[in-house]
């Protein structure tokens, strides 16, 4: 699978990963271009999670093989914000930087989390924990950003809030994305490239190519749905419903 | 003025439907679970009660002084043992084999825990030993304790830090053991070294657990206390109340017991303020 020419930030080969118990990769190839957004779309149980874990070398109780090239700046999200209970949102950002209390500061503040410095965790509802875990991310400036199913744990209204959100950090700071999710309307509206997982394997590798003028986009939107649905054996959805999301998924993407 | 019955006059008119419905929809189905807010010093109220109790009884005649004496009489024989210096004397010497037993106890305790904690050859080493010496109860041990160190003050303080040891290591232990997987993960991914997983991590997320061994371990420290100073001591609380059964002054002996519950009662009292410092991020029923 080839990314759009150039040096790959991320490079996999022949990547391999076996539990005794559960789900594995059976040889994923896979180039990332710089600043490239790529969204695994995959059903639970396809690897996709694992995969990430491979790439942010927390699989430890995984067998395996394989080469990955990543950059050396790299942060990652979870599905849960994973903020220390016992340290301020603050410290929580900054865990493992010297000094940067004012880049924390504004990564809060670009987050929309200013004057929350000194809350505790527990303090903050959930979007508002995985908006520093975002921040915590951000103040790192990583060169790539792995991000499993992030959005997942929050309620729809705030989940696109979130997806606003992180499209904007994304043009600012433009690092590399690999974002997980089983969310097709999600890797739709936020990714450049969707790259589906079926069984441990690379099953498409789908190109978001959305035309600007509002009805062609609609129409290709539509398109990809219906395509990824296939991939994925999911049942055709109705078509009206379809079309209430694609209107509401091409509004998100101006924003 | 009686034309109108009481309760259909203003303003119970008005009120009335809506005070019964907000009791009945807020207060019936939406039973508190917690037990509430505390009260400042509400843990006084169960001490206060049994002193009541003793109290009467004294005043009455019920309790014999030579049974067990007025709690007043505590007061006035503690006044005259201060007057004489007597008891700070004691207490001083009492308070120190405490607390160099407490602190060596701690200390050992807390520095295997983590040894054995976080590594595999420690925890295969020291927690197999310590898992079988819990089964011996640590007074047994004396015998063997006077055998090797003597009688003198470096077998005291070395068995008032083994008891204090044992549920500073376990609880310590336990907790590290709990430490949540995720939050390993997160160190992995933000490269923590080594050292700041063990500030950041490991010893935040330890905390709660050590507290609690340090609870029991300060409770520890003051049995093995009056245990070492009974047996073969020239000073000291303990001393000084095997003196006073030896010439049967209750009253003494009573003063030495309430110097026990004072001081165990107020140690237990700043670990606890302890942990409402130090645990203040955390959010639990108890609170």
């Amino acid at each position: 699978m080839s990314a759009r020419g150039g040096i790959p930030a991320v490079r996999v080969r022949g990547l391999v990963r076996a539990f005794t118990t559960k789900g594995v990769l059976n040889g994923i190839d896979l180039d990332v271009a710089p600043g490239e957004f790529v969204a695994l779309l995959g059903r639970s149980g396809s690897g996709k999670s694992t995969l990430l874990r491979a790439l942010a070398e927390i699989d430890h109780e995984a067998d395996g093989m394989g080469d990955i090239d990543l950059p050396d700046r790299l942060s990652v999200i979870f599905q849960d914000a994973r903020l220390l209970p016992w340290m301020r949102v603050l410290d929580n950002v900054l865990l493992g930087i010297s000094g940067g209390r004012e880049r924390a500061r504004a990564a809060l503040k670009e987050v929309g989390l200013a004057g929350r410095e000194r809350a505790w965790p527990h303090e903050l509802s959930g979007g508002e924990q995985q908006r520093v875990a975002l921040a915590r991310a951000l103040v790192r400036e990583p060169r790539l950003l792995l991000a499993d199913e992030p959005f997942g744990a929050l309620d729809a209204l705030t989940r696109i809030q979130m997806h606003v959100l992180l499209r904007r950090l994304v043009e600012v700071h433009r690092p590399t994305v690999l974002l997980v999710t089983h969310d097709i309307d999600e890797a739709i509206l936020l990714a450049d490239r969707i790259v589906v997982l079926e069984d441990g394997r690379l099953a498409a590798d789908v190109p978001v190519d959305l035309p600007r003028d509002g009805n062609a986009r609609r129409a290709r939107i539509t398109e990809l749905r219906a395509l990824l649905h296939r991939r994925l054996g999911v049942e055709a959805v109705d078509s009206e419903w379809q079309d209430a999301v694609s209107a509401t998924a091409a509004g998100g993407r101006h924003g | 003025m009686n034309a109108i019955p009481d309760v259909l006059r203003p303003p119970f008119t008005q009120e009335m439907p809506v005070t019964l419905r907000a009791s009945r929809s807020s207060r019936v189905p939406g039973q508190r679970l917690s037990p509430g807010r505390p009260a400042r010093y509400g843990t006084l109220l169960g001490p206060a009660l049994l002193l009541l109790y003793w109290g009467v009884l004294s005043a009455t005649g019920w309790l014999d002084p030579r049974v067990l004496p007025a709690p007043w009489t505590a007061i006035t024989t503690g006044i005259e043992l201060i007057r004489d210096g007597r008891l700070q004397e004691h207490l001083a010497i009492s308070a120190w084999r405490a607390m160099t037993g407490l602190g060596f106890g701690v200390a050992v305790g807390v520095g295997l825990a983590l040894l054995s904690g976080l590594t595999l050859l420690g925890g295969y080493v020291i927690d197999g030993l310590v898992q079988i010496k819990r089964g011996i109860p640590i007074l047994a041990l004396i015998p063997f304790m006077i055998l090797w160190l003597g009688i003198g003050e470096t077998m005291k303080i070395t068995l008032i830090a083994t008891a204090v040891f044992f549920p500073v290591y376990i609880n310590t232990h336990n907790a590290l053991r709990a430490i949540d997987i995720r939050h390993v993960e997160l160190a992995e991914t933000v490269r923590l070294t080594q050292w700041q997983f063990l500030r950041y991590v490991v010893v935040p997320g330890t905390l709660p657990g050590f507290l609690t061994g340090l609870r029991f371990g300060a409770t520890s420290s003051w049995l093995a206390l009056v245990v070492v100073e009974q047996l073969n001591a020239t000073s000291g609380i303990g001393y000084m109340v095997t003196l006073a059964r030896n010439y049967a002054q209750t009253d003494v002996m009573l003063v030495g017991l309430v110097v026990y519950a004072l001081l165990g009662f107020g140690s237990d009292a700043l670990v606890r303020l302890l942990e409402r410092r130090l645990l203040s991020w955390r959010r639990t029923l108890g609170r």
